[in-house]
């Protein structure tokens, strides 16, 4: 007999005050130790739902209908002070953002010991050390009266996990507890949930956009879009052959640095709330579609392997593909494009100056693509920007085709300053946003290249064209477009000069895994056709992997390891490397879930 | 779009800052006391400086609002009251706006040596008691219209090259700057394309709070007698020339009073509404001043 | 180091807060300095014949230049600058022009009548308007949020003469209840007759407390709508403990900062509310000497006021250092 599910939510629906839906008729069930995934993209409600767990709303949405059932207590329509006496106690919450989640003015201790207080236990030295030490942060009295801010982001984590526990509750709702956190950090919270699962038996609920790392931790996977579950059952069944074209979707579009693929990104844009479509909210993107899917909304129908999917056509969706990357370029390894000697620059502040980039070397060749990997603080970024003449190096020296560089690019000869160009990575700043698109994407032309406005502004809509952004954006400003059109408006905007090397420093950070997987074809595809070199600067090692040819593992400033991209993964010879690639989170463990296809079959795709 | 994002971004839409009310009642208030101000020297029966009657005469037909100290008419008197208060304080703010504008920008983008010299100036600027900065100007300049002008002005400017320094460096930082300076285009081009259209904005906000200050200190300094001299016909000065007369001719005192409270809390209630509009309060406004 | 940084940041310095308090008031004698350089400047150094003051236009030149002997005004900038500023350090404040009385003697008891005065009306308004503050900003949008922030945004902009002005028509004039004027014998001071304290106070409290209500509230609001305060709900923990332990708590340094900046303001409102009053304080015979162009007053009231001014500036500037651990444990 299957024990009763700790947590059961059905019908949940949740509103905007005005009555704008935001998450609608949501069914969940856990049973006690289990893990549940729920995946989503921004806009789909994942967060919300988290929240509602906890009987929660934030404040301008409540929780219009449905049930939340925890243990033996329904969260929906109890009064306040009832819910407060509940949560901690029986079902309770890890921020995402545990830096702003804490109380600034609260020691470590405190933070602990108000919420034992708070349901009447016992908040004594022997309990704050029981709890600390369950995530195995240092119980000495020294850490225990230190305040947030002197915590690394890893620790305040596990804090935040260990309020999250210290009352013993059945229920725990992990709401993306490893964004912001390196990579190597975040598998330890990973392996951290996954033990005390196996020790305490908690249930978790763990929210995510990041598919990888759902499938590594939990056990069963609810995906939503648009407010509503599309797709639910068991983790590895369904991310080995997801039945809903969005999850199929967004299992194509993830990187693996092990099983490098050409990527698909979901055509179309997210959807907004308050801007859902008639019918199924993905048939405006979806493939299968069929006239009906417009009309009415389909309900969860069961599938093979205990799934349930929420559409008529699942039957048509097609397995992931497994196509291999393009044949690259045949590089030119005798004349490098760029050389980089013994490359140092600081960072001054009035705190002193930190060495960013220490005795960094290499080079790239024409058409080649270079991976820089590291975590934040590695000095990738600094290495990008002194290229692009936008700091300036303390020693060394960059040679473009031979020529030295000069630090600054105001100082350097325009045909220099053509050839190199950089895309950044906050969507929200790449464009002025006082300047149509048109005027933006032609100017480089320009001041670069000396063409006329007319010559300038037909090359820029030229320019959309290859980056798959319709023309019509031309005359639109950057408030009106995604993050994902706004920077590949920003890489139109750098190939208007047309250089040789682009930098692309976390172009596609920022951004939703299912855009990411658009841009980083349409980059590569450019790349194939324009012969461009490029220098991929990126933490995600996945991301790296399905870009770069050669790579270049940074940590502090100084190189661990650099070679042949193929070569680094397989063998990686510094222990740095072999840490990050342990650590990196994997969408398949199990190679045999995707089907291969051979290089013939697939024929020539994007040219 | 999370739903938090989405209440707050819906909330910010229906707030554009004529619809409420608060800002509603602001902009009824500034417009009609601008408009007395402005035009009210066209409109006024009599010449403000004319000895027509006895003092502190009563309303009555012929002198709709009574007569003041002097005997002078106070309904023209008030018409052509405004100007003083109103153009000072309005041409203060504008100067201060074009010195300590220019200041910020160039403290802010060139980061040179100007920078910390400009920011240590106006940090002693700062130090000084705003009031006690003009009392003590007009012992050394005597007073007048030109004294008070320099005086406001020299005022705002340290606040103002805060303000703009601080907008310069934050839009300094962003993306579409860095590709401009990436381009190699020139610091000119660079000031004037990418990154003054994107202060504005913070421009116009902390305008508004600002004024209101001007006007406040132009009117205290009429007040006081240390800006305007009789028989200059303005409403601080009337409101202090006519005291005497105040149980028996309030309205010399009253009216020109009610407009000067009228304009202040207009113009506030406008900055205000401004600033909730771009989603922040003339809070914090106040405070970076 | 361990890759994934999952450790300590770096140590801090020793005695960060004795450090920071030293640092701060050099800072503020820097400025003082400065400030006396400017204020100089302002009233002994421009046009403005000092002696032809004294002694009237028509003043013969031989008369004249004997007087800008007398008063050293004939000796360059610079040195009479440094003669001013060492007799100020040893207490030595110069004398009338107006009446040739020290001008210690003067502005000895006026001091003493305008702390009397400034004094009171911090006690009441600071805590009177926090109250209020902290009211209106725990429950944003209410009806008694929508009366007290608009309220108190309207009077944030009333001048504070006029608000004066009103208060006498109603109250001494209309209801003949209270003086007027603040007339008193010379040597008493306001305590033995509060009558003539009430209106300037009043007018004093209704400006300035609006002021801070509006910075209270805007803090709690902020600390409300706040990461941890959210967090702190999820916990369970009761709202009364959320408000002052999670949200007032961190609202405590901005509101500091807050009454400094009103006790700064209220030096600017006592000019103005003095003289409507005639109340015998500082702020009234500044401006009296002002215009009567008594430089030697000027300069000394000046700099007393501006040294006032720079000292709350510097501990309030300590008093959040002390407040917020993030700075009070930062180098």
């Amino acid at each position: 007999m299957t024990p009763r599910p700790i947590l059961d939510v059905s019908g949940l629906c949740v509103r905007l005050a005005n009555g704008t839906p935001v998450v609608e008729g949501v069914d969940l069930s856990l049973e006690p130790g289990r893990i549940l995934g729920l995946v989503g993209e921004s806009g789909s409600g994942k967060t919300t739902v988290a929240l509602a767990l906890l009987g929660y709303a934030k404040p301008g949405v409540r929780i219009a209908a449905g049930t939340v059932r925890v243990g033996d207590e329904q969260l929906v329509d109890r009064s306040e002070r009832d819910l407060r006496r509940l949560r901690g106690v029986l079902v309770s919450y890890v921020p995402q953002d545990p830096g702003s989640a804490l109380n600034p003015s609260a020691r470590v201790g405190e933070q602990l010991a108000d919420v034992l207080r708070t349901h009447s236990l016992p908040a004594g030295q022997d309990q704050i050390t029981a709890a600390l030490g369950r995530v195995q942060l240092p119980a000495t009295r020294e850490f225990i009266r230190r305040y947030p801010h002197q915590l690394s982001g890893g620790q305040q984590q596990r804090v935040a996990i260990a309020t999250a526990l210290v009352c013993g509750p059945s229920l725990v709702v992990m709401d993306e507890p490893t964004t912001g956190l390196d990579v190597v950090t975040q598998a330890g919270v990973l392996k951290e949930v996954q033990r005390l699962r196996r020790e305490l038996g908690v249930a978790v609920v763990y929210v995510s956009h990041n598919l990888a790392v759902v499938q590594e931790v939990s056990d069963d996977v609810a995906v939503m879009y648009a407010g509503r579950i599309v797709e639910t059952g068991p983790t590895a069944a369904l991310l080995a052959r997801p039945r809903h074209p969005y999850t199929r979707g967004l299992v194509a579009s993830i990187p693996d640095f092990l099983e490098r693929r050409q990527l698909r990104g979901i055509s179309g844009v997210g959807v907004r709330i308050g801007a859902w479509p008639r019918g199924c909210a993905f048939a405006p993107r979806c493939e299968q579609k069929v006239p009906h899917c417009e009309e009415n909304v389909p309900d969860l129908e069961a599938v093979p392997a205990g799934s349930l999917v929420r559409c008529t056509e699942w039957q048509r969706t097609p397995p992931v593909t497994s196509l291999p990357i393009q044949a690259r370029l045949r590089q030119d390894a005798a004349t490098p494009l760029l050389g980089i000697e013994s490359l140092r620059a600081v960072h001054r502040s009035r705190a002193g100056d930190v060495v960013a980039v220490r005795d960094v070397s290499f080079s790239v060749a024409v058409g080649e693509t270079v991976g820089l990997v590291g975590e934040s603080g590695s000095g990738k970024t600094t290495i990008g920007r002194c290229i692009a003449g936008l700091h300036e190096p303390t020693a060394g020296s960059i040679k473009l085709n031979g020529g030295a560089l000069a630090a600054q690019a105001s100082k350097r000869p325009r045909a220099q300053r053509r050839q190199i160009q950089i895309v950044f990575q906050n969507p929200q700043d790449s464009l002025n946003p006082r300047r149509k698109i048109l005027d933006e994407i032609s100017r480089p032309a320009r001041i670069l290249r000396g063409l006329g406005r007319r010559a300038a502004e037909a090359d820029a809509v030229n320019l959309l064209g290859q980056v798959q952004l319709p023309s019509s954006l031309a005359h639109r400003y950057p408030a009106e477009l995604s993050g994902g059109e706004r920077q590949r408006v920003a890489i139109a905007r750098a190939l208007a000069a047309g250089p040789s090397l682009l930098i692309c420093d976390e172009i596609t950070s920022a951004l939703d895994v299912s855009v990411q997987a658009t841009v980083l074809e349409v980059l590569r595809t450019l790349q194939a056709e324009l012969g461009l070199s490029m220098l991929f600067i990126s933490h995600d090692l996945a991301v790296v992997a399905s870009m770069a040819t050669r790579v270049l593992v940074l940590e502090s400033g100084v190189v661990r390891e650099q070679g042949d991209l193929e070569r680094v993964l397989a063998a990686p010879q510094d222990q740095y490397t072999r840490r990050l690639i342990t650590a990196a989170p994997r969408l398949t463990s199990d190679p045999s879930g995707l089907v291969p296809e051979t290089a013939e079959a697939s024929g020539p795709e994007h040219g | 779009m999370t739903a938090q994002a989405t209440v707050a971004h819906g909330a910010r839409g229906h707030l554009s800052f004529a619809r409420t009310w608060s800002g509603g009642i602001g902009l009824v208030l500034t417009v009609s006391v601008l408009f007395i101000a402005i035009f009210g020297p066209f409109l006024a029966p009599h010449p403000p400086a004319a000895l027509l009657g006895a003092p502190f005469q009563a309303p009555d037909s012929a002198f709709p609002l009574g007569t003041d100290i002097l005997g002078r008419d106070v309904l023209s008197r008030v018409l052509c009251g405004g100007r003083t208060v109103v153009g000072y304080a309005t041409i203060a703010t504008a100067i201060a706006y074009v010195i300590g504008g220019s200041l910020g920008l160039i403290a802010g983008y060139t980061r040179s040596l100007v920078d910390p010299v400009v920011m240590r100036v106006m940090d002693v600027m700062l130090a000084f008691p705003p009031f006690l900065f003009l009392l003590v100007l007009t012992t050394g300049l005597g007073t007048g219209p030109y004294v008070l002008i320099i005086g406001v002005a020299s005022i705002h400017v340290p606040g103002i090259v805060r303000i703009v320094r601080a907008a310069t460096l934050e839009v300094k930082g962003r993306g579409f700057v860095e590709a401009a300076v990436a381009r190699g285009e020139r610091r000119s081009a660079v000031l004037r394309r990418e990154i003054v259209p994107n202060i504005t904005g913070t421009l116009v906000a902390d305008a508004a709070p600002r004024l209101t200050i001007s006007i406040l200190l132009v009117a205290s300094l009429n007040y006081l007698g240390l800006g305007l001299h009789p028989p200059a016909a303005d409403w601080a000065l009337m409101l202090s020339e006519n005291r005497p007369g105040l149980t028996i001719q309030p309205w010399s005192v009253a009216v020109p009073g009610l407009l000067i409270v009228a304009l202040t809390i207009g113009t506030n209630l406008l900055a205000d509404a401004v600033a909730r509009s771009r989603g922040t309060s003339i809070d914090r406004e106040l405070i970076a001043r | 180091m361990e890759p994934g940084h999952d450790s300590d940041p770096p140590p801090r310095t020793r005695h960060p807060i004795a450090r920071f308090v030293v640092w701060r008031v050099a800072v503020g004698i820097a400025l003082l300095a400065g400030i006396s350089v400017l204020v100089f400047i302002g009233t002994a150094a421009l046009p403005g014949d000092a002696a032809a003051q004294i002694l009237g236009r028509n003043a013969g030149s031989g008369a004249l230049a004997i007087l800008n002997r007398e008063l050293g005004l004939n000796k360059p900038g610079p040195v009479r600058y440094w003669d001013w500023l060492t007799g100020l350090l040893h207490g030595s404040f110069g004398h009338s022009l107006v009446s040739g009385d020290p001008v210690s003697s003067l502005i000895g008891f006026r001091v003493v009548n305008t702390l009397i005065l400034a004094g009171a009306a911090g006690l009441v308004l600071i805590p009177l308007a926090m109250v209020l503050g902290v009211i209106a900003g725990r429950r944003p949008g209410s009806a008694v949020d929508n009366v007290v922030a608009s309220t108190s945004l309207a009077m944030i902009a009333a001048p504070e003469f006029i608000i004066g002005t009103l208060l006498i028509f109603f109250f001494a004039v209309k209801l003949g209840l209270l003086p007027a004027v603040s007339i008193l014998a010379f040597g008493t001071n306001p305590l033995g007759d509060p009558a003539v304290l009430v209106l300037p106070l009043a007018t004093l409290v209704i400006v300035g407390s609006a002021y801070i209500i509006r910075m209270v509230r805007a803090g709690v609001v902020e600390a409300m709508r706040s990461d941890y305060v959210q967090m702190a709900r999820l916990n369970g923990i009761p709202e009364r403990r959320v408000v002052v332990r999670y949200g007032l708590r961190n609202a405590l340094a901005p509101t500091v900062q807050v009454i400094a900046l009103t006790l700064q303001w209220l030096i600017g409102g006592l000019f103005v509310v003095e003289t409507v009053f005639a109340y015998p304080g500082i702020g009234y015979e500044l401006v009296e000497s002002v215009i009567a162009r008594d430089i030697p007053v000027v300069q000394a009231v000046a700099m007393l006021i501006a040294a006032f001014y720079i000292a709350i500036n510097i501990l309030a500037d300590v008093a959040v250092v002390l407040l917020v651990p993030k700075l009070r444990t930062a180098a």
